[in-house]
């Protein structure tokens, strides 16, 4: 115990909390809080050169999972990884129910209000809530007034920025009640810190977090029933995830919760709206939704009658909201309940609606719209954070126009700024003053030992048919300096998982077990803007493949004749030079721009496809991108370029080996056949010409990869018929048109309405007769210019595809 | 006065529109004491696939269509007819600015005439720092509500130079004030964002005016146009009043109400969506007759 007792001693040696401010570790007097005990105890107990990789199997895990943030800068958006500070917060169950029990009661006042703001609007008639207030703001949507939501409810999914006072009690920062992100992010911090400290994780009895998805998921297929069996949606309508697509910052969340609750993730465009009824396009046809769980910003969601310039959102989404064929998760206008001068009012309105104070308090706020608040905000500016009244963001985010403790935070806006007093007195109505709040802080690991920095917590909350479910847990946002004040919070950071500790063992539980009996979902479905991506990921992934067995046979014959100019390269020269690829580049910018183009139809799916295969795919982009600045032309690039072809052909492998034969894969291997037979009619129409120059044919069997196959057959030299009808006219040749085209045909056939009443359809007809004329044939009847115009049945293949499915 | 009304919109797409939607505001408002429709009808042409007519948050007539053919073009269509009333007397009764602003605070009401949504920045007009000076500086003390209403229209109209060919239908308001030109849409617009710097809610009026031909001359049919004007909120006892900063005038008979929005994008005429690759041609022609009444 005494060895315990140093080690603690040693961890906690610059565990300074500032003055002034509540500890999650240490209570007021300086003891450790007992719900930490075990885990401290654990920490110490470990040598301290092993928890740097500790923390770097965490990181590790996310890396591979591709859990990262986009962020913007500079018109370049880059990805940055997901910031994990590994030390988790750590809070006892009885507090958290606490906790859980005031967000349960501010959820049903959010409910209470917002119906009111969309429906009779007592509130602001009765002068609870300044008309003016809600007039101007931006979030109040006038085509939202008058709509009920089918099911009734106008908020199933929330999160509450929550802190702890100096006193020690909680605290509400700021209610997201527009699209609240993080839940995802929650679940993989938690993943990522289990692999950090699996043996606390396992001895802490820390609440699972899967039972409060399962909850909302079920809750969700409710919603979808609830519309069925009311008569509003059709029967087979389903529910789906609306993201604005793989620009925003929190994609790669939106990817991750869909398919953890194994729900269509899809985009504005993918939907339509015909006689008040969403659907999605899909490869089979339109198919009904029926309940919409939107991660997108409502402005954006219907250019008709929100915001007109909206790119990524539905035309006639709001009619099919009047129609009630529509559950919206949250409903579209919810985003007024975040306006920050709006936690001005909240207490006095609970007390009003239901006769009771807040469990929960929310930060201290004034708004200056009303004289004596005005007047109270001027006299303590010193203590207050004055911003814009009509602002959702979270107090931290400090925006250019904020006064902070008395002072502009920023004089760029404008340059020069009225005292203070006057602009209060100026723009009164336009601001709302918030009390300068102190956060309490929580252990976080810096350079060998703990120390404090502040802290707040994000807290979901989601509605189940037995009321508001709270996640145990969350994630925590850790300031990046000992600063206490919320201003520290806008600056970096990073995150932690959030543990709720039992005292007794709590059960296994994932999200596997479940699904009321209904263990396969039969009718997938597939969007069609997804199979597009899909057959271009394929096309993409064969193409950088192409490219690259033409790079290596260049280089390759460069380090057998010294010199670019010899006769063996100057036709694989001209061809390349054809495709715009300069091979005495290290890594040309031709094979960049189609590994990014792959990557970015990859990022489009991420939802589609395995985490193995998505980071086989970013491996190979990286590997090319590191090459690019290290290897020289001849031998070392040439084995460079068999590094590359290795790694594409793991990536290929993944796919095909374990990806579900969904219609998805199908489309994958449509645009992977249709690029390798395009790719070898064009190889073969340039190669077999009559004047082609001297060892085309064997640079042919070499790009087909069919050196040896090719001797085990003929057993003679390779002349123009061999080498047609074995790169052309052999279905046994994975790299023979025929085959590509037999794979081709068979792949159509098993999609939707490949055939209507019993007649092939255009895709399926078009194949046959191309895979006819390669099948009934013989190598004499192919000349090279034969061969070329393949590529033009072909590209009208390509596009019966693209008419059938795709559009 | 009673008029007929009737208007004609063609689209023609160089390539077939795939996923045409549109909403319409083109049915005129009744408006108790202001104007009467007494019979309307509003047609397109294909025939639509779906068709919805509803009233917006503001109580405007929209109309939704919904074509699922590629269309290769497209003809809306209304008539009218529309009964408007001689305006009320303009006795000033309108409150000085502080007066306004407080009478503003004492209302409550967030229904579809109340001032608080015509105050903020709309999609199309924010408040300028140039354009609030602008008014700014034709106040004097004591003014009230309605004489800046037309003292500051009266400006306008003097400083800005109509020219159809300056500016489109996307134009910023302050683009439009910083060269002084622009067409009734942005005499609109730049008005409604100098009187909201004042601290006067102010909003876009769309609808149709009766030119009167040059003496001597013809009326010629389809040659008006829509047109666009203010309304203004001068006080509780006022309430709302219509200026046409195109004219320099206060609204009087000639003007009939087609919608009443925030700014341009709460009652564009045919707001629409659609697919197309080819170019896109369009063309309105309206016609606005006097119905002679017997007696």
């Amino acid at each position: 115990m005494n060895q315990d007792t140093g080690r603690i001693a040693q961890l906690l040696r610059d565990y300074a909390v500032p003055p002034g401010v509540a500890d999650e570790l240490l209570d007021r007097n300086g003891q450790m809080r007992p719900v930490w005990t075990r885990f401290i105890l654990q920490l110490a107990e470990m040598p301290a050169r092993e928890i740097p990789a500790l923390f770097a199997r965490g990181d590790l895990y996310l890396r591979d999972a591709g859990v990262y943030f986009r962020h913007y800068s500079e018109n370049a958006k880059a990805e940055r990884d997901w910031p994990l500070s590994h030390i988790p917060v750590i809070l006892h169950a009885s507090e958290w129910a606490e906790i859980a029990d005031g967000l349960t009661q501010r959820a049903e006042l959010l409910e209470q209000v917002v119906a009111d703001l969309y429906g009779p609007r007592q509130l602001v008639d009765n002068g609870s809530l300044p008309a003016s207030l809600i007039g101007q703001s931006p979030e109040w949507l006038r085509p939202m007034v008058g709509i009920r939501p089918a099911g009734g409810h106008f908020l199933h999914f929330l999160a509450f920025e929550i802190g702890r006072s100096p006193d020690g009690s909680w605290f509400v920062l700021g209610d997201r009640t527009q699209a609240p992100s993080g839940a995802g992010f929650a679940l993989e911090n938690r993943m990522a810190t289990t692999r950090v400290f699996p043996d606390s994780f396992a001895r802490s009895n820390v609440t699972r977090l899967a039972g409060f998805f399962r909850a909302f998921r079920d809750a969700l297929e409710g919603l979808r029933e609830e519309a069925t069996e009311s008569g509003r949606a059709p029967h087979n309508a389903r529910p789906a995830i609306l993201t604005p697509g793989p620009s925003t910052d929190t994609y790669f969340e939106h990817t991750y919760i869909a398919r953890y609750l194994g729900l269509m993730l899809l985009e504005g465009e993918d939907l339509t709206v015909q006689n008040g009824q969403v659907m999605v396009r899909t490869v089979a046809g339109l198919k009904p939704v029926s309940v919409l769980w939107r991660r997108l910003d409502a402005s954006f969601a219907d250019p008709m009658e929100l915001n007109g310039h909206s790119k990524i959102g539905t035309p006639g989404l709001i009619s099919a909201l009047r129609e009630g064929s529509l559950t919206m998760v949250n409903a579209l206008g919810a985003g007024v309940l975040e306006t920050r001068a709006l936690m001005a009012f909240l207490p006095r309105i609970n007390r009003a609606l239901n006769g009771a104070p807040l469990k929960l308090p929310n930060i201290a706020t004034w708004w200056c719209g009303q004289d004596a608040e005005r007047a109270h905000v001027a006299a303590h500016a010193e203590r207050m954070m004055i911003g814009s009244a009509l602002s959702t963001s979270l107090p931290f985010s400090v925006e250019a126009d904020t006064a902070l403790g008395g002072k502009f935070q920023s004089t760029a806006a404008g340059g020069h700024h009225l005292p203070l007093a006057d602009w209060i007195a100026a723009k009164g109505p336009d601001l709302v003053g918030q009390e300068a709040v102190s956060l309490s802080t929580t252990p976080a690991w810096e350079e060998g030992r703990l120390v404090p920095r502040p802290m707040t917590v994000r807290v979901f909350a989601a509605r189940t048919p037995e009321g508001w479910k709270i996640m145990p847990g969350g994630y925590a946002r850790i300031g990046s300096s000992g600063d206490a004040t919320a201003l520290a919070m806008q600056r970096g950071g990073s995150v932690a998982d959030v543990w709720i500790v039992n005292d007794t063992p709590t059960p296994q539980d994932s999200l596997m077990q479940l699904e009321r009996g209904r263990l396969r979902d039969t009718q997938s479905v597939l969007p069609s803007r997804a199979a597009d991506n899909l057959v271009w990921l394929g096309r993409y992934v064969e193409r950088c493949e192409g490219t690259i067995r033409l790079l290596r046979a260049w280089h390759t014959r460069l380090a057998e004749t010294g010199t670019p100019e010899a006769p063996q390269l100057a036709g694989l020269a001209d061809y390349l030079d054809g495709l715009g690829i300069e091979p005495e580049h290290r890594v040309p910018g031709a094979l960049l721009s189609q590994l990014d183009a792959a990557e970015i139809c990859a990022g489009k799916v991420r939802d589609r496809f395995s985490v193995d295969a998505w980071a086989a795919l970013r491996d190979l982009a990286r590997t090319a991108r590191a090459i690019n600045g290290e290897s020289y032309p001849g031998d070392d690039s040439a084995r460079a370029m068999g590094v590359l072809l290795h790694k594409i052909t793991g990536f290929s492998g993944l796919v095909h080996e374990n990806m579900y034969r969904f219609s998805g894969w199908r489309f994958l291997s449509l645009g992977r056949a249709l690029e390798r037979a395009d790719h070898m009619a064009m190889l073969l129409g340039c190669f077999t010409e009559k004047d082609a120059p001297e060892g085309s044919l064997d640079l042919l069997i070499e790009l087909g990869d069919s050196v040896m196959t090719h001797r085990r057959r003929y057993r003679v030299d390779s002349s123009t018929d061999t080498v047609v009808d074995l790169l052309a006219l052999d279905g046994n040749n994975p790299r023979s048109i025929l085959f590509q085209v037999e794979a081709m045909r068979d792949h159509a056939a098993r999609l939707p309405d490949a055939r209507i009443n019993g007649r092939l359809q255009p895709l399926g007809r078009a194949l046959l007769r191309m895979e006819t004329d390669l099948a009934a044939s013989d190598p004499g009847d192919w000349p090279a210019e034969r061969l070329a115009g393949l590529r033009t049945t072909l590209a009208a293949i390509a596009q019966d595809l693209s008419r059938a499915y795709l559009g | 006065m009673l008029y007929d009304v009737e208007l004609t919109i063609e689209h023609g797409y160089a390539t077939p529109a795939e996923g045409a939607r549109t909403h319409v505001h083109l049915m005129p408002l009744t408006v108790p004491g202001r104007q009467s429709l007494i019979t309307g009808m509003i047609s397109a042409t294909p025939l639509p696939d779906e068709r919805l007519d509803r009233t917006d948050f503001f109580g405007n007539p929209v109309t939704e269509f919904a074509w699922r053919k590629p269309l290769d073009d497209l003809v809306l269509h209304l008539q009218a007819r529309v009964q408007s009333f001689a305006a009320p007397s303009t006795l000033d009764l309108a409150p000085d600015l502080p007066g306004l602003a407080r009478e503003l605070n004492g209302v409550t009401d967030l229904g579809p005439q109340s001032p608080h949504h015509f105050r903020a920045a709309s999609p199309r007009v924010a408040p300028a720092p140039e354009m609030t000076q602008f008014a700014r500086d034709l106040l004097w003390p004591g003014i009230t509500a309605l004489q800046a209403v037309i003292t500051l229209g009266r400006a306008l109209y003097g400083e800005m130079t109509f020219d159809a060919k300056a500016t489109d239908v996307n134009t910023p308001p302050a683009e439009a004030f910083r060269h002084r030109h622009g067409v009734c849409q942005d005499f609109t617009h730049v008005m409604i964002a100098c009187l909201r710097g004042i601290g006067i809610p102010a909003g876009y009026v769309s609808g149709f005016l009766r030119t009167i031909p040059p003496p001597g001359k013809e009326r010629l049919a389809g040659a008006d146009a829509m047109h666009a004007w203010v309304r203004a909120w001068v006080g509780i006892e006022t309430g709302w009043v219509e200026f046409d900063p195109t004219n320099d005038l206060l609204v009087g008979t000639d003007h009939i109400v087609v919608a009443h929005g925030r700014d341009y994008s709460d009652l564009s005429p045919d707001r629409g969506v659609l697919r197309t690759f080819g170019a896109q041609e369009s063309s309105q022609a309206v016609d606005v007759i006097p119905v002679p009444v017997a007696g």
